[in-house]
């Protein structure tokens, strides 16, 4: 009997109380934003949200590439040309190699930061930028190369054509060298 | 008077459902409301982490722990990362120690705040999860001010961490710690919390003597970490196996007393949690008073440049996660990659406690039961 | 109404049936846009006072305000263009008519309720009987709703919202009794002019007599529960059962039983006001505005302070809602059967002791 009087009181006493917290938060500020009429200010910058690549600093090394857990940097590199004229990067480094293509997809990326710890020139890094949603998946594959895909093509298939030409010599070479041996045993 | 003859219900409380904490399934058996009969499914989330780790350099593995338990995802971090320190033998220097207690212990109220706003969720108040989130709001800009991420860091690296701590986190810290906890004039989060949910006689009503767990049936199914300190068992890893310093502050391990109802019910498990939640505050502020006399080193300074372990060797290391013991084994073959990786997860043998505690009882009780324990279902499918 | 009626018979000189007719569907007309706009309002302030206890601030793009008051209608906008969904297996004729016969049985209860001095549409002098009669037909739509959704989820809300608002309905019953036996009338505006004294707020019920203050608190919470509202929600109990008896509705369907809910609220609130405070009469009367325009509706007897008092009960209600945990349905039935019974049969016989005292027999 008893403990059923001191249910009544304790039930009421109790909600008494938990209405009178719900009653202060009445003359609170709401702690929510307006997004997006309202940005929060205070995202710190080293917040990692967006990946950005300085292409000019790139010195194709594909350091990032294989540290990439998911795999979804794809880095192809030719061998600088002299006519290309490549500055060299901003630590000072020569760039003897030319990053024809350095796509990243973004609807497979991590946002681990696992890639921007090996690169040598720091131009791989974390943004704070994080509006960067699309409405369709393959919109999120970006090339950080400045080169279009016609001169893309054109500077692999450059590459392929010199490395062929330079294997056919090399086999040349290794022939014409077979054959003087060859020739100079017959002699003997 | 003849029994009236009543015919079993087969309920699917399916995947998708506002109560499961992930895609869980549960076949329920029910006899009118009352339920006699449970059989969990698992596998809706189920990403082969541990093959894919086979694939994974050590260094490359750690954002992969991260998305296991994303809710306590430094706490995940640091268990994988001292299990590779001890397979290769690595010492970490004590600054390093002292950055992954305070983080790893902030992780833990920021786990247990969340539990808080979905347990009262469930049992229908829908304000304590927005107050809930408001403070681990502050959890998680602390966290990024760190090392840039909100919910999956991978701050913690085998050898050290990513980053050091930034200017202005101590004191945000310990703004944040007084608004929570220390600051005695009744306006902390903690006296909020208690007036709104813990001390309302509904939610008592709903909590008491409801889901008894024994200690006996809790040891012999796995059960671990809060839910097996609600059944009067005191066993905690950061007390009983010490790792790390954890042996340098003053701390308590909640165990269940029973106060509302039975030793081991729903309350039990309720109100440990929000003591362990205390006892964090506590650690952390302990950490970063001592913090001061310790000697600041590079933090990237211990990382080995590549993580090879010898051939042949195997390790088991466990760390108390919010939500239990954690455990890895791995098994290296003198290569970059692990052999064989294997993580013991918690919640996957706390769920398995479930049709112990909740058949007999109905089925909004089924639904409270689930969420005392506190189950990721990443974890739990990994 | 009947100065509607009149008005038709005298003015326009239509025929007396047909003035009676003329003025029930003018006045139905009239109720109904009162509710609607009720709930319009009722919705949108369920979101800001929810808003302003969690900390946010809820709807606050639709509307020239930027405060979001035209959100209602932009989501029934919504719910009109959506997709009747009808699942196979349902049986379909219970399935169409229970949100119908749910919203029915709630607009049915305003025909004997008083906006105001002259603004009854049907002045029975069986009014709260036939109030607390029709009402009970809402529990007929929520178990069609339920068995026709052939969802065993569904069954579970309907079977438990049934236990619920049948025995909640008791305590109800008992407290009108007390008020009847107070009163000596079960007519509605003679209830209320028994509390219009010309004293204002001490002539009301709940304030004259203490044990009816004790029973109108028990009245709030057995409203509360002959709503389907928190902490008595489990029909429609969000986290367990997902919408309860009303799942497997969609679009427009859905809307009626919201509209329902809402409209149920309303009545309580009004109920309430009726009974223990003072219908339309004012906190602070003064009879010497009772012609001057703007003062009359303040001091005087108006259809501004029934609509207040109510408004005001459904507030407190939102209240309830966003503060506490659910209750689980064998302790709704303690709660009903052990607590507020015996409370409300005890101030029965307790208030007839206060009415000899007082020489009111």
């Amino acid at each position: 009997m008893k403990q059923y009087w001191s249910n009544i009181f304790t039930s009421i006493y109790t909600m008494l109380v938990g209405m009178k917290v719900t009653f202060k938060h009445l003359f609170k500020k709401p702690v929510t934003l307006k997004y997006p009429y309202e940005k929060d200010p205070n995202i710190p910058a080293i917040s990692r949200m967006k990946l950005e690549v300085e292409y000019d600093d790139c010195i194709g090394c594909k350091q990032c590439e294989r540290a990439c857990p998911v795999q979804c940097i794809h880095i192809t590199t030719t061998k600088a040309l002299p006519e290309d004229d490549l500055a060299p990067t901003s630590k000072g480094t020569a760039r003897k190699l030319l990053t024809t293509s350095f796509v990243i997809d973004f609807s497979e990326c991590m946002y681990c930061n696992l890639c921007t710890y090996p690169c040598p020139e720091d131009c791989i890094h974390m943004t704070p930028n994080y509006e960067f949603g699309k409405y369709d998946k393959d919109l999120l594959i970006t090339d950080f190369s400045p080169l279009s895909s016609e001169e893309q093509q054109q500077r692999l298939k450059l590459a392929e054509d010199l490395a062929a030409a330079a294997a056919a010599a090399k086999a040349k070479a290794a022939a014409e060298k077979e054959l003087s041996s060859t020739a100079s045993g017959k002699e003997q | 008077m003849a029994k009236i003859h009543s015919e079993e219900m087969f309920i699917n409380m399916g995947p998708h459902h506002p109560s499961t904490h992930g895609v869980l399934q549960l076949k329920l058996h029910t006899d009118g409301e009352i339920v006699t009969k449970i059989d969990p499914v698992i596998g809706y989330l189920h990403r082969t982490f541990e093959k894919h780790a086979e694939n994974l350099t050590y260094p490359q593995i750690i954002p992969f722990t991260d998305r296991a338990d994303y809710i306590a995802a430094m706490n995940n971090n640091w268990a994988y990362v001292m299990a590779v320190e001890k397979l290769m033998g690595l010492e970490v220097p004590e600054y390093i120690e002292y950055l992954r207690v305070i983080i790893g212990e902030l992780n833990r109220i920021a786990s247990h705040l969340l539990f808080y706003g979905t347990f009262g969720l469930d049992s229908g108040a829908f304000t304590p999860l927005l107050y809930s989130f408001r403070e681990r709001e502050k959890i998680l800009d602390l966290f990024e001010m760190t090392c840039g991420a909100r919910l999956l860091y991978n701050y913690m690296w085998i050898g050290g961490v990513s980053h050091d701590l930034p200017d202005g986190f101590i004191e945000k810290t310990y703004d944040f710690l007084n608004d929570f906890y220390f600051r005695k004039d009744g306006k902390d989060a903690i006296t909020e919390f208690n007036q709104l949910l813990t001390g309302n006689k509904i939610f008592i009503e709903r909590n008491a003597d409801v889901g008894v767990l024994k200690p006996e049936d809790a040891v012999n199914l796995g059960v671990t970490g809060p839910a097996l300190r609600a059944t009067g068992m005191n066993w905690d890893l950061r007390r009983n196996t010490p790792y790390s310093i954890y042996d340098r502050f003053e701390w308590d391990v909640p165990v269940g007393k029973g106060l509302y109802g039975t030793v081991g019910d729903n309350m039990d498990r309720y109100l440990i949690r929000m003591d362990e939640m205390i006892e964090s505050a506590k650690i952390v502020k302990q950490a970063l008073d001592q913090l001061a006399g310790v000697e600041k080193v590079d933090v990237q300074a211990a990382v080995p440049k590549r993580v090879k372990p010898d051939a042949g060797k195997e390790i088991y290391f466990r760390a108390e996660n919010p939500r239990g013991e954690l455990g890895f084994y791995i098994k290296s073959d003198g290569s970059l990659k692990p052999s064989r990786l294997k993580m013991r997860s918690p919640a996957f043998c706390n769920l398995s406690a479930l049709s112990e505690m909740a058949e007999g009882w109905m089925v909004s009780d089924v639904v409270m039961i689930l969420g005392s324990l506190d189950i990721v279902l990443g974890e739990i499918d990994r | 109404m009947q100065g509607i009626q009149t008005f038709f018979e005298t003015t326009l000189n239509v025929p007396a049936g047909w003035a009676l007719v003329g003025a029930a569907v003018l006045f139905s007309l009239l109720i109904f846009i009162v509710l609607a706009l009720f709930v319009i309002v009722a919705v949108w302030l369920e979101r800001k006072v929810s808003a302003v206890i969690q900390d946010r601030w809820g709807p606050m793009r639709a509307g020239l305000t930027m405060q979001g008051e035209l959100q209602t209608i932009a989501d029934t906008v919504k719910l009109l263009m959506k997709e009747d969904i009808i699942p196979s297996r349902v049986d379909k004729l219970l399935f169409i008519i229970a949100p119908l016969l749910v919203f029915t049985a709630s607009f049915m209860v305003t025909t004997v309720l008083p906006f105001g001095p002259a603004g009854v549409a049907s002045n029975m002098d069986l009014g709260i009987f036939f109030l607390l009669a029709v009402s009970s037909l809402g529990v007929v739509g929520i178990v069609m709703a339920g068995w026709a959704s052939n969802n065993k989820w569904s069954l579970y809300g309907a079977m438990r919202s049934v236990a619920q608002i049948v025995s909640y309905e008791i305590p109800i019953a008992l407290l009108v009794i007390a008020i009847v036996m107070y009163t000596g009338t079960f007519s509605v505006t003679g209830i209320v002019e028994a509390q219009d004294t010309g004293h204002g707020f001490l002539g009301w019920f709940a304030i004259r007599n203490p044990f009816l203050f004790i029973g109108m608190i028990i009245f709030l919470i057995a409203g509360t529960a002959e709503n389907n509202r928190n902490p008595f929600d489990l029909p429609e109990s969000e986290s367990e059962l997902v919408a309860g008896f009303h799942t497997e509705y969609t679009g427009m369907r859905f809307a009626f039983f919201f509209l329902a809910e809402y409209v149920n609220m309303f009545i309580m609130g009004m109920l309430l006001a009726v009974l223990f405070f003072g219908g339309y009469t004012p906190p602070v009367y003064l009879s010497s505005v009772a012609d001057m325009p703007v003062l009359n509706v303040l001091f005087g007897n108006s259809v501004l302070w029934i609509i207040l008092k109510a408004l005001g009960v459904v507030i407190i209600q939102m209240w309830f809602r966003w503060t506490f945990p659910r209750i689980r349905v064998d302790q709704l039935m303690y709660t009903c059967w052990k607590v507020l019974i015996p409370f409300s049969m005890a101030i029965v016989v307790l208030n007839g002791f206060w009415m000899k005292l007082f020489n009111l027999v």
